[in-house]
């Protein structure tokens, strides 16, 4: 499971988009599976839960289910979806009658109909309560354990730091972070190391390896590095430091800083993203 | 991963672009789930026709090769198949601007298989709309006309019908809710009117009767009579028709692109 995070703006749905073959690059060319995505979409390889699909109010859960599932050849059939996505026990309702979250769970068994390799879900969560969330997540979670690939944007960092095995950081439509949630956190900004240390000598510190960003605030020195062992052991052995503290950020901080367009406080060095 | 999935890029692509006609049942059983479409496209038209149709001051006198009665069946069938179109067309625009089709996008479905798809579903509705009125006609033994005459004008009603999903797509997307229906139903009324179906135009003022020729009902209600008529073949009825037509299409095929271009 992958999670797809940046801000407002930054190029989540245009990417999926352009999976989908829903639009088209501006320049460059995009391929699924090595196939156009068109073609890939018409063969059932990729099938998406989309932000803004919309559903027939007036058919029933399992019409709708039925309606989808007599336009691909190679399906799963439609109770078994239903059951997957734990709606069999509403599948005579109507859709107009049904909650957001069931039907969220409609849209992803309907993803499911094709039998696809990889699974789109953009922001498959928005507006569901807590309880929606969590049984939303239990059926994708089961669905993905038995080897598809599943790509979710979100917005909620709890969930991609929960679900998602690795993590995509997206900024005005450049990647700007990739690895697990615990390398992004890393990456954006590891550990701050803070100290008192009257009449430090920054330049020593910016040379220690993995120092990203050195700050001076009175007799405290604040030292942003992604090795804080080595800076907390060059602290203590080699200078006058004292009152050492060591604390990291969370996915939510790393999140911000590697996203906002104006933060060259904890603006990541160059080598390191592409 | 597994490979059975990826080796599925040999995976076959659906016949038809996806059109299927158990799809169309679907969209029959919808249409029939929403009573009003229904009602007011084949109920209402029988009932128009049994109040109108069987009067005795005028249901037996002539008009061209029939009766006064068989050429107000004609044109019941006309407003309730062109009812049937409009709100088919309508739904379809519905459907584009609820985030339906996008849906829809990420199937297999090709877009000539979806528009087949509502084609068919409207028809089935305008098929509907002109049996029961002409079966009211016949049980009731006052539509009198030669037996080809009830074939060609039914035939005509059915397929001409058609063209006013135009109407439809183009008022759907003017005004992109769910109570599209009754503005349709409101349009179409005044329209029959314009058109001669519910008065005949000769009972109109002189000028009414000439503003009366260039409303959108106007060129198909004169040409779904001509079998029954047998006057003269005007060419401004295929006019009115088919500027009426250009209209609605570059109307909705506007309105489409300037959707497009906002999302």
């Amino acid at each position: 499971m992958v999670a797809f995070l940046g801000p407002n703006g930054a190029g989540k749905t245009t990417t999926i988009d352009i999976v989908l073959g829903l639009s088209s690059p501006t320049s460059g060319t995009a391929a699924v599976y090595g196939a156009d995505p068109q073609e890939a979409v018409r063969r059932g390889l990729v099938s998406a839960v989309l932000q803004n699909g919309g559903l027939l109010r007036d058919l029933t859960v399992a019409e709708t289910v039925a309606y989808v599932s007599h336009l691909f050849v190679a399906r799963r059939p439609p109770e078994e979806v239903l059951d997957r996505a734990g709606i069999a026990a509403i599948a005579d309702r109507l859709v107009g009658k049904c909650s957001g979250g069931e039907q969220q769970r409609l849209r992803f068994a309907m993803a499911l109909l094709p039998d696809p390799a990889l699974l789109l879900l953009d922001e498959p969560t928005q507006g569901m309560d807590v309880e929606g969330r969590r049984s939303f997540w239990s059926a994708i979670r089961q669905d993905a354990a038995e080897g598809r690939t599943v790509v979710f944007a979100t917005h909620y960092l709890e969930e991609a730091d929960a679900y998602a095995d690795r993590v995509v950081l997206i900024r005005r439509g450049e990647i700007v972070a990739d690895g697990t949630a615990a390398q992004v956190r890393a990456l954006a900004a590891g550990r701050t190391v803070r100290a008192t240390l009257p009449d430090a000598d920054q330049a020593a510190l910016r040379a220690l390896p993995g120092v990203e960003h050195v700050e001076r605030q009175g007799a405290q020195v604040r030292i942003r590095c992604s090795d804080s062992d080595q800076v907390a052991r060059y602290l203590l052995n080699h200078t006058a430091a004292r009152d050492l503290e060591i604390s990291s950020l969370g996915l939510e901080e790393a999140f911000v800083a590697l996203t906002s367009d104006d933060g060259p406080e904890l603006e990541p060095s160059p080598e390191r993203h592409r | 991963m597994s490979q059975a999935r990826l080796a599925a890029l040999e995976r076959p692509v659906p016949a038809l672009g996806g059109f299927k006609l158990a799809i169309v049942a679907l969209e029959v059983r919808r249409l029939l789930r929403n009573r009003r479409t229904v009602i007011f496209s084949v109920v209402m038209p029988v009932i128009f026709f049994l109040i109108f149709g069987l009067n005795r001051a005028y249901a037996a006198d002539r008009f061209g090769v029939g009766n006064v009665s068989a050429q107000i069946m004609v044109s019941m069938a006309l407003y309730g198949a062109v009812l049937a179109n409009s709100n088919g067309g309508a739904v379809v625009s519905v459907e584009r601007l609820s985030g339906w089709s996008r849906q829809l996008r990420i199937t297999p479905l090709a877009p000539v298989a979806y528009v087949a798809i509502k084609t068919v579903t409207s028809m089935t509705l305008g098929l509907a709309a002109v049996v029961a009125v002409y079966v009211a006609g016949v049980v009731s033994h006052k539509p009198s006309m030669p037996l080809g005459c009830w074939a060609a004008t039914a035939a005509l009603v059915w397929v001409g019908s058609i063209l006013f999903a135009a109407f439809g797509l183009f008022v759907g997307y003017l005004i992109p809710s769910e109570n599209v229906a009754q503005l349709i139903g409101f349009a179409l009324l005044l329209f029959s009117f314009g058109g001669g179906l519910f008065i005949p135009l000769s009972q109109f003022s002189h000028p009414f009767r000439v503003l009366a020729s260039y409303t959108p009902l106007y060129g198909l209600n004169q040409l779904v009579h001509y079998p029954l008529g047998r006057g003269a073949f005007d060419w401004t009825w295929l006019a009115n028709l088919a500027v009426w037509l250009a209209a609605f299409t570059s109307g909705a095929a506007l309105l489409f692109r300037r959707d497009t271009a906002r999302h």
